[in-house]
């Protein structure tokens, strides 16, 4: 019930020009700026496996800032724009479902995001996807465990956001940002320097971007060999053991933040920025 | 623990740790200080002090949104701090003076959206949002996104908020800040309806209009400095101060009453005359009310016309001066000085 209450506020607020600004032409050109640059750097190599890598990575790259992000920033909104927070608060419901709730109508609001930055890809980037050999279940199931999954990590950084009484906009910008990196979303973790592979190794979203990858271009082991060797199956079960994991922990601060924040008085408390 | 009670503190205190900008300025406030109060089921009770008493974190720790540094509150018979998830399903509050809201949803969907919080059934909703919104007067605004209402309007909506869910104990923080007079005086009605109604709810309001307090509520605390100096019935209030009933009264000239006269009355405590352009000026202290029949009496034999009579009482600011030893104009000023 909370849940789709969040869902129905997230829904309603957007203004159709920002809208359209924010979830089609903002990730399209994002997009292409990628695929020029990739370009330029492989001189026009558009049938290597590391191009539908990045693109697609970059393109499902976009739920994470509109869900893990989106969850944080309810907080925000509803303590700093609209005045809410502590009218949520006061109602007998439980918070962290409601802002799971927004989470999930993040998820529909970027799907189209994400759906347009594919098309687009499909019809005028070079990005090619076989339709006959694309794993369906696997792609819906990985989706559907990945929206939890991204929702329960906004969780936690909502959480640190109600204790933060300044600067709280940008926790969420900085770990989608950092995850960016770390995730292997556009380009594999094997790039990074050797002491912070284990950070994208633990990261449930790197194993999420990879089975959706798979699932829709099939194996790209050339461009991503770390996980060449686990089979889908293996990868799913970590992502899925990562994600209860981090459930966990993310329900976990949440309360110990919400305990904290009704400590210090931050429930209500607005910056005037 | 008596089912009666809808509000019980114990030595309820809230200490604020401020952190300064360096370091070494980290000091504490205190906002509350041993608030022992009960609230009975059906009271309205107000809350007067000047800014920053503490009216406001007092309310929101009773509305579970902020934990005490000691002693405990029970609100509707659950404890704020403990138990906060028993006490929210009977609460709501209000803060005037400020606009929330959602704005690119309407009115309706805004208040729609509250009261399924609280599970009200979805056609209960809506007949009570349009109930609620035409005893505030403002049905016609119901399909109006809330961004495009002004300031008042939103602070009504907010007002009809908290009343929607029907909560056993309802919290008002100044409720009337930013109203206009018409709109202060539906509102006061309506709060006055809503408890009229069902004798079972309890309402919590704040205020620092003197007048508020003493016309709508049942009973008052004078709260200053985080600490409540006096709780009792306005009427109560002002006993304390002055017994006798105080009139003002202008006559036509005395033909030979005086003074000495007047304090001759067993029924009259105190006298001063003033002599005007058409008559006298009289203030007389009665020992009670109905005495004041006698007096005109006497006015008639000796055949004074009154002109204008007015009971002056001692008002709530009077007990706040005699509580504290200054108005609360110039305690809120030295606030901020
Ligand atoms: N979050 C906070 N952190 C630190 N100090 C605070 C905080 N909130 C309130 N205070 C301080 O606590 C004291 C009591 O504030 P409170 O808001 O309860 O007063 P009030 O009686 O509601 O005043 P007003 O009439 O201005 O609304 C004030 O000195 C205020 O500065
Ligand atoms: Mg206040």
């Amino acid at each position: 019930m909370a849940a789709w209450l969040g869902w129905l506020i997230e829904s309603n607020w957007t203004d159709p020009f920002l809208f359209a600004v924010y979830s089609i032409v903002k990730p399209i050109s994002g997009a292409a700026i990628l695929v020029i640059m990739y370009g330029i750097i492989t001189q026009g190599n558009y049938n290597s496996a590391l191009f539908p890598y990045i693109y697609l990575g970059n393109a499902f790259y976009i739920y994470v800032g509109a869900v893990m992000t989106g969850v944080s920033w309810a907080v925000v909104d509803d303590r700093e724009h609209y005045k809410t927070l502590k009218y949520m608060y006061i109602a007998p419901i439980y918070i962290p479902l409601y802002l799971l709730g927004r989470g999930v109508a993040r998820f529909i609001t970027g799907s189209i995001a994400v759906f347009i930055t594919i098309a687009a890809g499909l019809l005028f980037l070079n990005v090619k996807i076989n339709f006959a050999e694309v794993d369906w279940l696997l792609f819906i199931v990985t989706l559907i465990v990945g929206v939890v999954m991204l929702a329960l990590l906004g969780l936690l950084l909502a959480g640190i956001t109600l204790t933060v009484a300044r600067h709280e906009g940008f926790i969420g910008e900085a770990t989608a940002g950092a995850l960016y990196i770390f995730s292997g979303a556009v380009f594999p973790l094997d790039v990074l320097p050797e002491w912070s592979r284990p950070i994208g190794y633990f990261m449930p979203t790197t194993y999420w971007l990879e089975l959706l990858r798979r699932s829709l271009v099939g194996n790209v082991a050339q461009a991503f060999p770390t996980l060449a060797n686990f089979s889908n199956l293996e990868i799913l079960g970590v992502l899925l053991g990562l994600s209860v994991l981090f459930g966990a922990v993310s329900i976990w601060v949440f309360r110990w933040c919400d305990a904290r924040a009704r400590e210090l008085g931050l429930i209500d408390r607005t910056t005037n920025y | 623990m008596s089912a009666t009670l809808a509000i019980e503190t114990q030595s309820l205190g809230r200490i604020y740790k401020l952190r300064g900008s360096r370091k070494e300025t980290r000091k504490e406030l205190v906002a509350l200080q041993d608030v022992n109060l009960t609230v009975e089921r059906g009271e309205l009770f107000g809350l007067l002090g000047p800014n920053g008493a503490g009216k406001t974190t007092l309310i929101k720790v009773l509305t579970t949104l902020l934990s005490p540094t000691s002693g405990w509150a029970r609100v509707a018979g659950a404890d704020v701090h403990t138990e906060p998830h028993l006490v929210r399903p009977k609460i709501n509050m209000v803060s005037g003076g400020e606009s929330s809201g959602y704005g690119l949803l309407t009115v309706r969907e805004n208040l729609w959206m509250f009261s399924q919080f609280y599970g009200v059934p979805s056609k209960e909703a809506n007949e009570r949002i349009e109930a609620l919104l035409e005893m505030v007067g403002m049905k016609d605004r119901m399909h109006t996104k809330s961004s495009d209402l002004s300031t008042g309007l939103r602070q009504k909506m907010n007002i009809v908020r908290g009343f929607l869910t029907d909560p056993e104990v309802l919290f008002l923080d100044e409720p009337t800040l930013g109203l206009d007079v018409g709109a202060s005086r539906d509102v006061r009605k309506f709060i006055i309806e809503w408890l009229k109604a069902d004798k079972t709810r309890t309402l919590l309001l704040t205020t620092h209009y003197m007048v508020e307090a003493d016309e709508l509520c049942d009973r008052v605390a004078i709260i200053n400095k985080g600490r409540v100096l006096a709780c009792d019935t306005p009427s109560a209030l002002k006993q304390r101060l002055q017994k006798d009933a105080l009139f003002e009264i202008q006559t036509s000239p005395l033909n030979g009453l005086n003074q000495q006269i007047l304090l001759d009355q067993p029924e009259v405590t105190k006298a001063a005359i003033t002599e005007t352009e058409t008559g006298a000026k009289l203030s007389l202290s009665l020992v009670e009310e109905s005495a004041l029949a006698r007096v005109i009496n006497l006015f008639t034999q000796k055949d004074v016309k009154v002109m204008s009579l007015s009971k002056r009482e001692p008002t709530l600011e009077d007990v706040f001066v005699d509580l504290v030893g200054r108005s609360m104009a110039e305690e809120e000023s030295s606030e901020t000085a």
